[in-house]
């Protein structure tokens, strides 16, 4: 035992020394790895973001100083899919927010089938964004032979062209059909960690349905809440598919949002330089939400690490 | 009492409504699916029809092309996720068992590159894959599936390693057992579950991925995805058919969401709701 003990530190120390080479060497691939598929990129996007370089228009490529920022600020088109952009995500936000919390309390609820119920409810989550966007665009939305115009013809109605005349409120219900479920299943396994003796406590001590549902579901599931509100915040940022398969960003400039925006300057306008001071500002824009986010990650990895 | 039964009730069958609603329109491509082009393609659509296999023959008729993407899409989904744990499963066992003062912030470092929007590295990414051969090939597909992966892989791998007692590591590394012993002989047997819902999470993600299958590859590289988009600006003509590729891309998959359900929710909040 004495002997042990004694041998003990300097046994630790040097196996210490060699842990560290060994960790360093078993997390480097993944470091490595990330560092040339995203920083990488990423510190080149801010050098191309200050170089005129047009594909098509190589003579006159070279150093840009701000030009660049200077272009895309005067550029209509761009604070348009700026706004859209901010529209897509508020909109979707609040009805996939909303919606999934209603959908959420009801499928807690004990009923017949709840597990098939749920299980269908989901679903769209599932779906490829591209078939989601064909399915509405070709089967849903479509003036003549969509079933909304059928069904706009059955009540005597005129048949609304959805995608033509309300293209962001289209895009919008696109995405909202996606995420709904995605904000139901989180908030779904949220609810069922609450506690159930609060919940009977309060019952006992005579809470009301609304009372109980603000004093204790609601606390419970802020931290969830704000896990769902910053995720989809950054996944609406990027909507891509749906916009590309249905609208194509218009008519005009109705549903170009900034994704989409920097889509069309690289690949039909070869504008480099442009589409990267762009893509900067969706960038500074995403972080927003992801500084927020990765707080709270690493606020949690900290609290898992004193438990 | 009565009175809350039926209440309980009414909320079940508002529950079975809303769940019809939400999956309608999965079911109408189902049906469409089943149709022949004349019955998909009507002014009054077709409710009840004798259903055919007709389409689905078109789907996956050779010349067709469905079977070059399926099998571009299967390809990258499937190596894209082996590199990703074979990357994350080493940087998840040191970060878990052997941390020290750099690990958190490393952790949150690689988390954090998932939010970076992907046009954010679009443009260099395009432009060094065209000046390097990667553009439309599969390996460049695969590994940029990879890289939008491997921050949930080693994120879900890492929670799933913490979850293993840690004196059991200790007790391997008292009995000798080297570094790399500990991980194939202990860890990996016990974490397999979680690593193989892992796996299939990344599966999904990659085969569901559009935006840079769309952008980086043109046919030879393309996946189901850009095929399916490719029926976008196809006008009625070929809604049968389009159905029957789609219901083939998407019902795996569904199935295999339904199956993980947890993992995912665990995989995509990082963590913060289990």
């Amino acid at each position: 035992m004495k002997a042990i003990s004694r041998t003990a530190p300097s046994a630790e120390e040097t196996g210490a020394r060699s842990f560290a080479r060994t960790t360093r060497l078993l997390m480097a691939p993944a470091v490595i790895f990330l560092l040339i598929w995203m920083l990488v990129p990423l510190a080149m996007t801010i050098y191309y973001s200050f170089q005129q370089y047009n594909l098509i228009m190589p003579m006159y490529n070279g150093f840009a100083g701000l030009n660049n920022f200077a272009i895309l600020l005067g550029d209509p088109t761009f604070w348009k899919s700026l706004a859209n952009t901010l529209i897509i995500v508020a909109a979707s936000l609040v009805v996939t927010v909303c919606l999934g919390l209603a959908l959420a309390l009801l499928f807690n609820r004990t009923f017949v089938g709840r597990g098939v119920a749920r299980t269908l409810a989901v679903a769209p989550f599932f779906v490829m964004p591209v078939v989601t966007g064909l399915i509405w665009k070709n089967m849903l939305f479509h003036p003549v032979f969509g079933l909304f115009a059928w069904m706009a013809r059955q009540l005597g109605l005129e048949p609304v062209d959805w995608l033509a005349h309300y293209p962001m409120l289209s895009v919008v219900i696109m995405i909202t059909w996606e995420w709904t479920p995605f904000a139901l299943l989180v908030l779904l396994t949220g609810l069922q960690s609450l506690p159930e003796d609060q919940v009977e406590a309060a019952k006992l001590d005579g809470a009301s349905a609304w009372q109980e549902f603000r004093h204790i579901v609601i606390p419970h599931l802020g931290q969830v809440l704000y896990v769902v509100v910053m995720l989809e915040s950054i996944f609406f940022l990027t909507s891509f598919a749906e916009i590309y398969t249905t609208t194509g960003g218009g008519p005009g400039t109705a549903t170009t949002n900034l994704p989409y925006y920097i889509f069309q300057t690289v690949f039909q306008q070869n504008d480099i330089g442009i589409a990267s001071a762009a893509a900067i500002g969706a960038v500074i824009l995403a972080n927003i939400f992801a500084i927020m986010l990765i707080r709270f990650i690493a606020g949690n990895l900290n609290a898992g690490a004193a438990r | 009492m009565r009175s809350k039964r039926s209440t309980n009730a009414a909320m079940g069958v508002l529950a079975w409504i809303v769940a019809l609603l939400i999956f309608f329109p999965i079911l109408w491509l189902l049906l469409t699916s089943f149709k022949t082009e004349q019955q998909a393609f009507t002014v009054v659509p077709n409710f009840f029809f004798s259903p055919t296999l007709d389409s689905f023959k078109a789907a996956l008729a050779q010349g067709s092309g469905y079977w070059h993407y399926a099998w571009n899409s299967a390809l990258t989904a499937i190596v894209s996720t082996i590199i990703g744990l074979a990357l994350a499963v080493p940087a998840a066992y040191a970060m878990a068992f052997y941390p020290n003062k750099r690990t958190d912030f490393l952790l949150v470092w690689m988390v954090s590159t998932k939010f970076i929007p992907a046009v954010g590295v679009l443009i260099p990414i395009y432009l060094v894959y065209s000046a390097v051969g990667l553009l439309d090939n599969a390996l460049g597909l695969t590994l940029l599936f990879t890289a939008m992966n491997l921050p949930i892989i080693v994120w879900m791998v890492y929670s799933y390693f913490r979850d293993i007692p840690k004196d059991i590591v200790e007790a391997a590394d008292i009995d000798g057992a080297s570094i790399m012993q500990t991980l194939f002989k202990v860890v990996l047997p016990l974490a397999l579950p979680g690593l193989a819902s892992t796996g299939l999470l990344a599966l999904i993600l990659a085969w569901n991925e559009s935006f840079w299958s769309i952008t980086m590859t043109d046919h030879s590289a393309a996946t189901l995805a850009v095929y399916i988009a490719s029926f976008k600006s196809a006008e009625g003509l070929y809604w049968a058919k389009m159905s029957a590729a789609s219901v083939l891309a998407i019902a795996p998959i569904i199935v295999l969401g339904w199956f993980t359900q947890r993992q995912m929710v665990r995989g995509l909040t990082f963590g913060a709701v289990k």
